[in-house]
């Protein structure tokens, strides 16, 4: 299964978010969008996760569209969406937090098991339990909403910043679990992410989006060490 | 003293019935973020048919069933049919937050027609399942009945109901998640929408409830339950419009408010009392005593 958007163009409001999109990220790899504040990042996993709708083009997910979907039906099989802002809910305890992504699973079993091992990954949740989500500091709310993520058993994960307002320590211990995560589980990533080094770090490959199109598709070391693509986003 | 007393049981018992309308608009705000005004058509529809059950069969208590399920149903049926489309079809602009408050008080006036097509509107009466006569305490009668304290048991019974579904079940974790936060709620995989119609279902079934208790002591018309959605709506807005426990505490605080000035100043304060409070609240704490909204700066 693999993770293919060809020629997609989405409209935000009367703006041009996303112009003739086309990428391929294969089953098991780790792929990062990288590019600067508005150039359309955010929209594209938006419309992927289905809280958007696509102006045009398409966007297929083992073979089958996922545009036009509904983002619960899309997150039911197997494309959970990690939204930015910390994307968890704040008057719910982390157990809940967590439980959300598993209440309609029928296999009650794995989904303990799910918990246990999202809990192993992120220590620090297991000792929050029954604390509500506003308590926890920015990095665990991140771990949490990854970690609830995972409780779905998702195939393709749609990571969006998810280094946004953290501590770069925090951004390292993150941006490793995510690579780990992608060899354990056999995910497929999407990362989108302002911090282009970090990202492109752990990534496979790169996707550079400049204002809704894409400037540069390409193994994540060769976009790191192109010195045009370095002076354009990674400010050295 | 007895006056005392007798003012402390008639505030809880009509603080329970405002209850009941109350968590019926806050379930709706909270799930749709639309300030119900039908409820009061829902409610007094639903009592009618909880009337009519009555009258059949002859027991109260199949009527009561009947009201409670009729009102779920027609609750649904109403998100489902009617907001859903109202909510799909504006989806940007100033008319989004104005338009569904306005569908539901053409609806009201709807609903309101249609019970007078049917049932005509002359007032009819719901016989009281147990006495309304008040109990005799050192030998003066006080102003609160057995059907007062019938009222009181089945309404707390009905909030410890609502409690435990929303705070010990799969269910109520998926209507607080959809509530707080229908994005992530729905990104986790959970059916937001079927969830909200959920929430109109238990908001109608809370208003069928609370006609049932509350027409026995009035009577029956199609107006009958406008006057209490104001005082639903008071109290909700008291307890800051998206709490369950705020609903209840401020219908309570409204329900003191008004029977202790009612029988310690005078009888004509039912409505000014009401309108005081909601005043006095706006004033000193705009956003209700159990929300955590802030009040306006500027």
């Amino acid at each position: 299964m693999s993770l293919i958007v060809e020629n997609l163009t989405i409209d935000h409001g009367a703006i041009r978010a996303i112009s003739n999109v086309s990428f391929t990220v294969p089953q098991g790899q780790l792929a990062a969008i990288i590019g600067a504040n508005g150039a359309g990042k955010t929209t594209l996993l938006r419309t992927l996760s289905g809280l958007k709708d696509a102006k045009s083009g398409s966007a297929t997910w083992g073979g089958k569209s996922i545009l036009g979907k509904r983002a619960e039906d899309l997150a039911r099989s197997g494309i959970m969406h990690v939204s930015d802002g910390k994307s968890v809910i704040a008057e719910l305890s982390v157990k809940e937090n967590l439980a959300l992504a598993g209440l309609w699973r029928k296999d009650k079993k794995d989904v303990a098991k799910a918990t246990s091992e999202v809990v192993e990954l992120f220590p620090i949740l297991g000792q929050r339990m029954s604390q509500t989500a506003g308590s926890l500091s920015g990095g665990e709310r991140q771990m949490l909403a990854i970690g609830r993520s995972l409780i779905a058993r998702p195939k393709l994960l749609l990571l969006d910043e998810p280094s946004l307002g953290l501590a770069p320590l925090i951004i390292e211990q993150i941006f490793q679990t995510i690579k780990e995560l992608v060899k354990k589980m056999d995910l497929t990533v999407l990362l989108v992410e302002q911090n282009a080094m970090g990202a492109l770090k752990i990534a496979d490959e790169g996707i550079v989006l400049n204002l809704g199109s894409v400037v540069a598709v390409d193994s994540a070391q060769t976009l790191l060490n192109d010195p045009a693509v370095r002076a354009a986003y990674l400010g050295f | 003293m007895l006056k005392f007393i007798t003012a402390v049981l008639t505030s809880l018992a009509t603080g329970s019935i405002y209850a009941l309308m109350s968590t019926a608009l806050v379930l709706v705000w909270r799930s749709t973020r639309v300030i119900n005004f039908a409820q009061a058509g829902q409610a007094v529809f639903t009592t009618y048919i909880g009337y009519e059950v009555t009258i059949r069969s002859g027991s109260y208590w199949i009527g009561v069933a009947a009201a409670i399920i009729s009102g779920a149903l027609i609750g649904a049926v109403i998100d489902r049919f009617f907001m859903r489309p109202i909510f799909k079809r504006i989806k940007s602009g100033p008319i989004v937050m104005i338009a569904p408050v306005v569908a539901t008080l053409g609806l009201l006036g709807i609903i309101q027609a249609i019970i007078g097509f049917i049932w005509g509107l002359t007032y009819q009466s719901i016989p009281a399942p147990v006495s309304t006569d008040g109990y005799q305490i050192f030998g003066s009668t006080i102003a609160f009945s057995p059907f007062n304290l019938m009222v009181l048991i089945a309404v707390t019974i009905s909030m410890l109901l609502l409690t435990l579904l929303f705070q010990r079940t799969n269910i109520g974790l998926a209507l607080r998640a959809s509530a707080y936060s229908p994005e992530i709620a729905k990104l986790s995989g959970i059916k937001v929408d079927a969830i909200r119609t959920l929430g109109w279902a238990l908001a109608g079934a809370a208003g069928g409830l609370a006609g049932m208790l509350f027409i026995p002591s009035s009577y029956l018309y199609p107006n009958a339950m406008d006057v209490l959605l104001v005082f639903g709506f008071i109290a909700a807005v008291i307890g800051g419009l998206d709490s369950l426990f705020g609903a209840v505490a401020g219908a309570m605080i409204l329900g003191f408010a008004i029977n202790f000035a009612t029988s310690y100043i005078s009888s004509k304060l039912v409505f000014p009392m009401a309108f005081i409070i909601l005043i006095l609240v706006l004033l000193i704490k705009p956003g209700g005593i159990f929300s955590s909204v802030k009040g306006r700066k500027d």
